[in-house]
């Protein structure tokens, strides 16, 4: 019964969204997080997320949910301040900040959160069809 | 007279299962609403109960051995791309708003079917009770 695979599609819905909240959190976080060396900088994460292929081959299956490809770090360039007074400075008494956008981050926040509730709405409306299936005939 | 459930029930058990898969392929289209390149897809309801009425547009598949899938196991056909009202920069064709109406409205002609077949059942029932109850 595909109404069943209906939990199965919204579930891998929320589970991408959830990990993209957290990225966002580990992002906003990281924001002010500070570095000696470029390489050693905190780089925005983002999920790379793709369509999931049904089993049954052929343009006309439904698919079966979203993957999380990989978590990829963001290649904007490493901001850099001059602070000889801190710790982490290198020898010419720079620090190499996060390149986290906060704006870009409470953008994705907002996204993620409003494309999980839709999910969850899947899940509820789903269920209730279930419930009613069930209910046939009484 | 024969009282087959498929003859007593008239197109409405037809009708429940394409709805139940476009819940499903709607249902993709939400989950896939951040995907990069991902295309919505909808059902062409009507093409498809009128294919699933007149029997047409179903080719049977011959099955030689026990574990190949039949035709009835492939449940996918009338299922299109649509078409977008506003590109998006990363190719993402679905409209969240959109899809979520089309699917409060799906499940809306779900629960439809579904009472049609419940008022089969209890005329039925009706009928062999004599009305009592």
């Amino acid at each position: 019964m595909s109404l069943f695979s209906i939990f199965n599609v919204a579930g891998s819905g929320m589970a991408a969204q959830s990990l993209r909240l957290n990225t966002v959190a580990s992002n906003l976080a990281n924001a002010d997080s500070v570095a000696t060396t470029p390489e050693a900088a905190y780089r925005a994460r983002e999920p790379l997320f793709a369509a999931v292929k049904s089993r049954l081959d052929g343009a006309n299956a439904p698919g079966e949910g979203v993957q999380v490809l990989g978590v990829t770090e963001s290649q904007a360039a490493i901001p850099s301040r001059y602070e000889p007074g801190n710790p982490l400075a290198d020898a010419d008494g720079y620090v190499f900040s996060s390149n986290v956008n906060p704006v870009d981050e409470l953008v994705n926040m907002i996204s993620a959160s409003r494309s999980y509730q839709n999910n969850v709405e899947v899940m509820n409306s789903t269920r209730q069809l279930m419930q009613k299936t069930l209910d046939l005939g009484k | 007279m024969s009282l087959t459930p498929d003859n007593l029930f008239g197109i409405h058990t037809r009708a429940l299962d394409l709805w139940q898969r476009r819940t499903e392929v709607l249902a993709n289209n939400l989950a896939n609403a951040d995907t990069p390149d991902y295309l919505a897809r909808d059902i062409d309801f009507r093409k498809a109960l009128a294919d699933a009425g007149s029997g047409a547009g179903n080719l049977s598949l011959q099955t030689t051995t026990a574990d190949q899938i039949g035709a009835a196991g492939q449940t996918a056909d009338g299922l299109a791309y649509r078409v977008p009202t506003q590109p998006s920069m990363d190719g993402n064709t679905v409209d969240a708003q959109a899809e979520q109406a089309a699917f409060a409205a799906n499940g809306v002609h779900y629960q439809a079917s579904l009472s049609f077949i419940t008022a089969q059942i209890r005329m039925l029932r009706m009928a062999i009770n004599g009305g009592q109850g």
